[in-house]
């Protein structure tokens, strides 16, 4: 693991590790009296503000594409504009976007939050959609012919029956913005990314492990926590089938 | 609108769509009188569902006009209207992600009833339509098989008691022998409830079999002749009619009528075929021939012969 994108000075690496074990001395693969050391001051920190990144990135992205995806499913021409805004923030790469952003927003948190929030857009808005017009037409018309207003069919049928597709954007998105936000420490000293940045110029691999190893396992929680609260919220789709 | 059926008239209504030559449903005219049955029969394209769905507006028109017990489906507000109308399709529509008694509920929920009237309306309705309240309550409807989900169809189409009642060939979708089955449950539950009931179908021994009154309609929506089931097949009113309710309509008479309408021959001799008083004599026959026999015994509910029907008695009839 030489060479990361930022030891390309070609300078070689003498790391220092200061007074430590010898597990940190030798800079071996991990070593637990860092971690225990390092905890409290570095490491649960930045989790916390990993926690706050996502959270709040995918809270907004959601309730942007699910006001969009309403207003899309009700009026089509809506679609294809936002459909075509939201991809194109997509395609951007990170590191473009925040050079776009930082002359406007600065080193700032909310640079790092609007980048977040936009590549959450495209999967949250379609998956809604889809999810939206996922709805059997022989559903719709009993609905309507029952005596249904739009209203209630949309909150009281539409909704609830886009809730699995809903689920399967959110696990998409969360994943996804917890793997990004690490690039965040780029912009500002925020997040699991910067401990890994900090690590990454001295090559320290303790320390790399343990934050990539945190980023990947809050992912694996993440996603388990969405597909718990999808089961919770939608018995009717997991219910035994009739052979 | 809720409570005691009511009567239906269509008074010279006709429903275009834009851009076509042909209209959907011409100046059509019936009244379906409170209670009874009325079937929609015809060939595709006759408008049939068209003009079913006039009557809860799921289709507007704009030329005559149709009342429901004397008020016109025009001066009620939509969704009312809708409301006070049982609906029931082919496809169902249970909703997925309600339980059996959530789906059953949705008028009643619609309409404020509080939750335990609501209750007990449910399982009032889960009993009329034979499936054990206790079991099925809670299930969704990917856990009922096809003719259980529309058995809760019906119970939904019935839940806040509507006097009116559209069915859009709701037993084609189901093999044959659930058809026949809720096609008895139908016609027994009608008995309890009385409805007006508007069914629209494209087989005509369904219509037949459930009707009080049957409207053929041909191409265009025109109708072709409107009247009892036993009408229509001694006298149908032109080509059209006999060439749709098909060759067999002596045979198909015979299905209108019960061998407790017959005079029995007096018994003589052991004849091994028997058959309540209640067997269609459509159904008689067919066990004659079956059985390559020239009578059968009518026996009465102990299963004691009572006399005797023969084939040429049969054959005498369907003149």
């Amino acid at each position: 693991m030489s060479g990361g994108l930022l030891l390309a000075q070609g300078e070689p690496i003498i790391p220092d590790f200061g007074e430590g074990s010898d597990c940190v001395v030798e800079n071996r693969f991990f070593c637990p009296d860092w971690v225990r050391d390092n905890w409290a001051g570095v490491i649960q920190p930045a989790l916390l503000q990993h926690v706050k990144l996502v959270v709040i990135a995918v809270a907004i992205g959601f309730v942007l594409s699910f006001a969009a995806a309403l207003v899309a499913h009700r009026y089509r021409l809506v679609e294809a504009p936002f459909t075509a805004f939201s991809a194109v923030v997509y395609t951007i790469p990170s590191l473009a976007l925040f050079q776009l952003l930082v002359p406007v927003t600065g080193l700032t948190v909310t640079t790092v939050e609007i980048a977040l929030v936009g590549y959450t857009l495209l999967i949250l808005f379609r998956n809604t959609l889809e999810g939206l017009r996922s709805v059997p037409p022989d559903v719709l018309e009993a609905a309507r012919g029952m005596g249904y207003t739009r209203g209630q069919t949309l909150w009281r049928v539409e909704l609830p029956l886009a809730v699995p597709a809903m689920f399967a954007g959110l696990r998409v998105a969360v994943v996804s913005t917890i793997a990004l936000a690490t690039v965040a420490a780029l912009v500002i000293p925020y997040g699991l990314g910067y401990p890994i940045f900090l690590a990454l110029r001295e090559a320290f691999k303790t320390e790399i492990v343990v934050a990539g190893g945190l980023a990947v396992l809050m992912a694996l929680v993440a996603d388990a926590l969405l597909v718990a609260a999808q089961r919770a919220l939608t018995p009717w789709a997991s219910a035994r089938r009739l052979a | 609108m809720s409570g005691a059926a009511a009567e239906i008239v269509f008074d010279r209504v006709t429903k275009r769509y834009p851009g076509r030559a042909e209209a959907a449903v011409s100046d059509l005219s019936l009244t379906v009188p409170a209670g009874e049955i009325c079937c929609l029969v015809g060939p595709s394209g006759a408008g049939k569902t068209t003009a079913m769905k006039l009557v809860n507006r799921l289709i507007d028109f704009e030329e005559g006009d149709i009342t429901i017990g004397g008020e016109s489906v025009r001066s009620l507000d939509l969704t009312e209207l809708r409301r006070g109308i049982g609906y029931v399709i082919q496809q169902v529509g249970l909703f997925p992600h309600m339980t059996v008694a959530e789906n059953i509920s949705t008028v009643p929920r619609l309409r404020g009833w509080e939750k335990g009237r609501t209750r007990l309306r449910v399982d009032e309705l889960l009993d009329l339509v034979d499936l054990p309240a206790e079991d099925y309550r809670a299930r969704f409807p990917s856990q009922l098989s096809g003719g259980e989900r529309q058995r809760v169809g019906l119970a939904r189409a019935l839940a806040a008691d509507p006097p009116a009642m559209l069915m859009d060939e709701p037993f084609g979708a189901l093999d044959p022998i659930t058809r026949a089955r809720l096609q008895h449950e139908l016609l027994r539950i009608q008995g309890a409830v009385r409805k007006t009931i508007i069914f629209v179908t494209h087989d005509i021994d369904e219509a037949i079999l459930l009707a009080d009154r049957i409207a053929i309609l041909r191409e265009g929506g025109v109708l072709a002749q409107y009247d009892t089931p036993a009408r229509i097949l001694e006298h149908p009113a032109d080509d059209f009619v006999e060439r749709f309710i098909g060759s067999d309509r002596g045979i198909k008479l015979l299905s209108l009528r019960r061998l407790d309408e017959l005079e029995l021959a007096p018994l003589d001799g052991a004849i091994d075929l028997r058959a309540s008083g209640d067997t269609t004599m459509r159904d008689a026959l067919s066990q004659m021939i079956t059985h390559g026999s020239r009578s059968l015994v009518v026996v009465d509910s102990e299963g004691q012969p009572r006399g005797v029907v023969t084939l040429d008695a049969l054959a005498a009839l369907a003149e």
